[in-house]
């Protein structure tokens, strides 16, 4: 893992000083809201319903046992003892009061951690596959280039004032599992004939009001290029975007406005300007941060062989753990999502046992995963029941990696002040109503994503079942949508017609799947079928 | 007057014409762009130019950072300042990006100023200024 | 009749008009009649309050009872954890929110 010297340090924690002095100013009147908004919000600050909320990067989803017990810390400390993991592998604290605010990123920096530029109009944490570095699929880890991203893009003077949010995806495995290309820029790592290393650069995606997938502008970036070819994307799109409708500044509308050839050739104009510039950082650089993403010690000669005469630990290996690259090794998934519970949230204490199972069975690595669970990326395959009985005894042991409870949800109407519609409820009676271990297994993957607005933060437009909170005067109403995906096959959701209460949308719900139950061909996914047989026969069965 | 100035030779204060009077006619000495202008149209006529000021209409439209950068890079070495909706927290990027006098239109005070504008002793990449990123340092 | 609310600039807490100060309660706000305007640009100015706004609400026997959900969520805490909101105690204290 990646850990910083005196100049990552040094940089945080002038960070901190200058929140904390613009805190100071705020309070002393010096600044109004007006102004002091764009910079809380630099450093991860929003006013929620009930307090502010502050959300802190896990860079690339990347962190450790001291991390994520500081994590704890501060649930306890300065929140109500939890906190909630999001779709963009960051965690929020619901309940920050703006005059601590300082001390919480003073503790965070501590431990090399900070809310630097996870909201604002600004080029936010940069996301990753959850499997990097463990993956048995990918060409190499990609966390490293994500590193040199994270800190060519911290403070970069031309773009801190971008015309709205900025999100950077890195991946290198043929299977995503980022939701790549629903980012302003997606990068995946690939080699070329002559074996090297470059991105495969997509543009454009983003979800909100108006959704787009992100286009691919680029077969082959060669991968020392890559800052210089960001900066010329950030500045076509800081120069030429919309800056009077706050709904229309997006990336993806400039690049759907000027048609995907002109924004390919101005940003490969400026491309030209930028390598003359030489601003690149050199490959010793990569080599220095590659350096600390070098494989953990891990263990040859070790047993492929699991004991599963439990057969509750063999149910949870079956769905949960998945391949690792190094012989003898898995990748363990923990599930947030029980039945009935909240979407991504965990409680201080089992912050604290996530961190103590990291420390002792996964080299001490933890990672976050934009479908709000966690993983050990490196365990022995022979420590995955001492590792499973210590989550069951938390509550962390849910079977429904990618099934039909392993539900995304956005905090809606609940804590959110933009939200039209609750999010959280309707997760916690879908999951309820399809509780039955045998029935989630025979429906297979299913990904249900709520969001309690337009806005998109729980990933509806990418929902194989997508749900969205809307205002029907007054009162809480949600449309259904079907047939997205935030994976290799990238799609976006439809409408299905009329919207409906909360009691309504889980039985259309439940109508869907079981339509699917009887329309799907042996093999077939919701996904397979509903693309085989469209729309109208899921209608059908919700409408009547 | 420029409300801060970073520069040691005389202040140059020759009324700022707009981009369109410029090109039609350009002997003025002193430019003034407004945000959305295209400051490239400018670079034929660099050498000439002792002032060019970039306008901040509301601190939240970041354009001015992309147009500075631009002109200096373009090899720009006359006065480089921003005019407008000009807040403390905004002076230590714009330096960055080339701007060396503000004119806000709040009252700045001369200590914060200062203090924002030393608050980092490093910075990541480079940029116009002189300041040499990290990078380098770390690998001497 | 139209209370004001808001948030508590340091703390973020959701603070309601009693007319004088601020309360955590929404039973203790008062109808501020025509004057939400001008008591939410002195109390702003003041830095008492952060993001004030007028809400509509209904006077009933136990306080008042702001129309939008938005609001009646805000005046009690999240539903989804009663344990968290202003009466953890009360296992009725949300009957009137949703
Ligand atoms: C509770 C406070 C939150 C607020 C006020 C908020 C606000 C917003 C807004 C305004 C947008 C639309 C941006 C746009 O279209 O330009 C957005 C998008 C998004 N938010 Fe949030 N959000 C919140 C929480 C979350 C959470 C908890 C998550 C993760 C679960 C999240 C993840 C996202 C994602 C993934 C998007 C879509 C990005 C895109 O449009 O490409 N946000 N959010
Ligand atoms: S989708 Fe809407 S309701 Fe949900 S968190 Fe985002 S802004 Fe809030």
């Amino acid at each position: 893992m990646y850990q910083y010297d005196k100049y990552d340090q040094g940089m945080v924690d002038a960070r901190v000083e200058e929140f904390r002095d613009q805190v100071r100013r705020r309070i002393a009147g010096d600044i109004n809201d007006d102004q002091f908004k764009p910079l809380r919000l630099k450093n991860g600050l929003y006013l929620q319903l009930h307090a502010y909320m502050l959300r802190v990067a896990i860079p690339y989803g990347t962190f450790n046992s001291v991390q994520m017990r500081k994590l704890a810390d501060i649930a306890r400390k300065y929140d109500r003892g939890y906190g909630h993991f999001t779709t963009r592998q960051n965690i929020q604290y619901n309940w920050i009061k703006l005059e601590e605010a300082p001390d919480i990123l003073a503790e965070l920096a501590t431990v090399e951690m900070h809310a630097i530029q996870t909201s604002g109009e600004s080029i936010r944490n940069i996301s990753a596959d959850q499997y990097a570095g463990a993956a048995a699929d990918e060409i190499c880890d990609p966390r490293p280039w994500a590193e040199l991203i994270r800190q060519a893009t911290t403070f970069h003077p031309e773009f801190s004032y971008l015309p709205r949010k900025f999100k950077i995806a890195v991946i290198s495995a043929p299977e995503d599992r980022a939701a790549l290309r629903w980012h302003d820029c997606a990068l995946r790592i690939v080699r070329n004939g002559k074996g090297e290393e470059g991105f495969e650069v997509y543009a454009g995606g983003g979800m909100g009001r108006t959704p787009f997938i992100a286009y691919k502008i680029r077969d082959f970036l060669p991968a020392q290029q890559i800052f210089s070819y960001l900066q010329a994307i950030l500045r076509v799109w800081n120069l030429h975007a919309r800056r009077d409708n706050i709904h229309k500044q997006r990336m993806k509308i400039l690049v759907h406005e000027l048609g995907e050839e002109e924004f390919r050739r101005q940003v490969e104009e400026e491309f030209q300007t930028f390598l003359a510039l030489a601003t690149d950082f050199p490959q010793a650089e990569y080599d220095r941060i590659a350096a600390y993403f070098t494989p953990p010690p891990f263990e040859t000669g070790l047993g492929d062989e699991i004991d599963r005469s439990d057969p509750d630990f063999a149910l949870w290996v079956d769905r949960q753990v998945v391949a690792h690259k190094v012989p003898g090794y898995a990748i363990a998934n923990i599930s947030l999502k029980p039945i009935g519970g909240i979407p991504g949230d965990i409680s201080a204490e089992q912050m604290d046992i996530v961190a103590d199972l990291a420390e002792r069975y996964s080299f001490d690595e933890i990672r976050a995963t934009h479908a709000q669970n966690l993983v050990l990326p490196h365990v022995r395959k022979a420590d995955l029941y001492a590792v499973w009985q210590a989550l069951d005894a938390a509550g962390l042991a849910s079977v429904n990696l990618d099934l039909v409870t392993d539900i995304i949800a956005c905090p809606g109407l609940d804590y959110c002040s933009l939200a039209n519609a609750r999010s959280i409820p309707l997760a916690q009676k879908i999951s309820e109503r399809f509780a039955n271990m045998e029935r989630q297994l025979d429906i297979g993957e299913l990904k249900i994503k709520i969001s309690g607005c337009i806005n998109a933060c729980g990933h509806h437009h990418a929902g194989q079942i997508g749900i969205l909170g809307v205002d029907r005067k007054g009162t809480e109403n949600y449309q259904l949508l079907l047939g997205g995906s935030g994976a290799e096959d990238t799609s976006q959701a439809k409408i299905t017609g009329p919207g409906f209460d909360e009691a309504g949308i889980v039985d259309a719900v439940e109508r869907t799947v079981e339509r699917y139950r009887e329309l799907r061909e042996p093999g077939e996914r919701f996904l397979d079928t509903y693309r085989r047989v469209g729309l109208d026969p899921f209608k059908e069965a919700i409408y009547g | 007057m420029a409300d801060f100035r970073y520069r040691d030779d005389q202040p140059h204060e020759e009324p700022a014409v707009t981009l369109d009077a410029f090109l039609e006619q350009p002997d003025a000495t002193a430019v003034r762009l407004e945000a959305g202008e295209d400051a490239r149209r400018l670079i034929p006529f660099l050498d000439r130019l002792q002032l060019i000021e970039i306008s901040f209409p509301r601190f939240r439209d970041g354009r001015g950072f992309s147009s500075a950068r631009i002109l200096r890079e373009a090899g720009y070495k006359g006065e480089l300042r921003a005019e407008g909706d000009v807040l403390i927290d905004l002076l230590f990027f714009m330096r960055r990006c080339g701007f060396d006098s503000f004119v806000s239109q709040h009252s700045l005070n001369p200590a914060d100023v200062e203090a924002a504008l030393n608050r980092y002793s490093h910075v990541y990449q480079n940029a116009t200024d002189e300041a040499v990123p990290i990078w380098k340092l770390r690998h001497g | 009749m139209r209370i004001l609310t808001g948030n508590d600039l340091k703390s973020g807490a959701v603070i309601w008009w009693t007319g004088h100060d601020w309360s955590l309660h929404v039973e203790d706000a008062v109808d501020v009649g025509e004057h939400g305007e001008a008591v939410l640009a002195a109390e702003d100015g003041a830095r008492r309050v952060n993001g004030g706004y007028i809400v509509d609400a209904e006077a009933t026997p136990e306080g008042p009872r702001p129309a939008h959900i938005k609001d009646r969520i805000r005046a009690l805490g999240p539903t989804v954890r009663p344990d968290l909101t202003l009466k953890p105690a009360d296992p009725t204290a949300g009957d009137w929110v949703i």
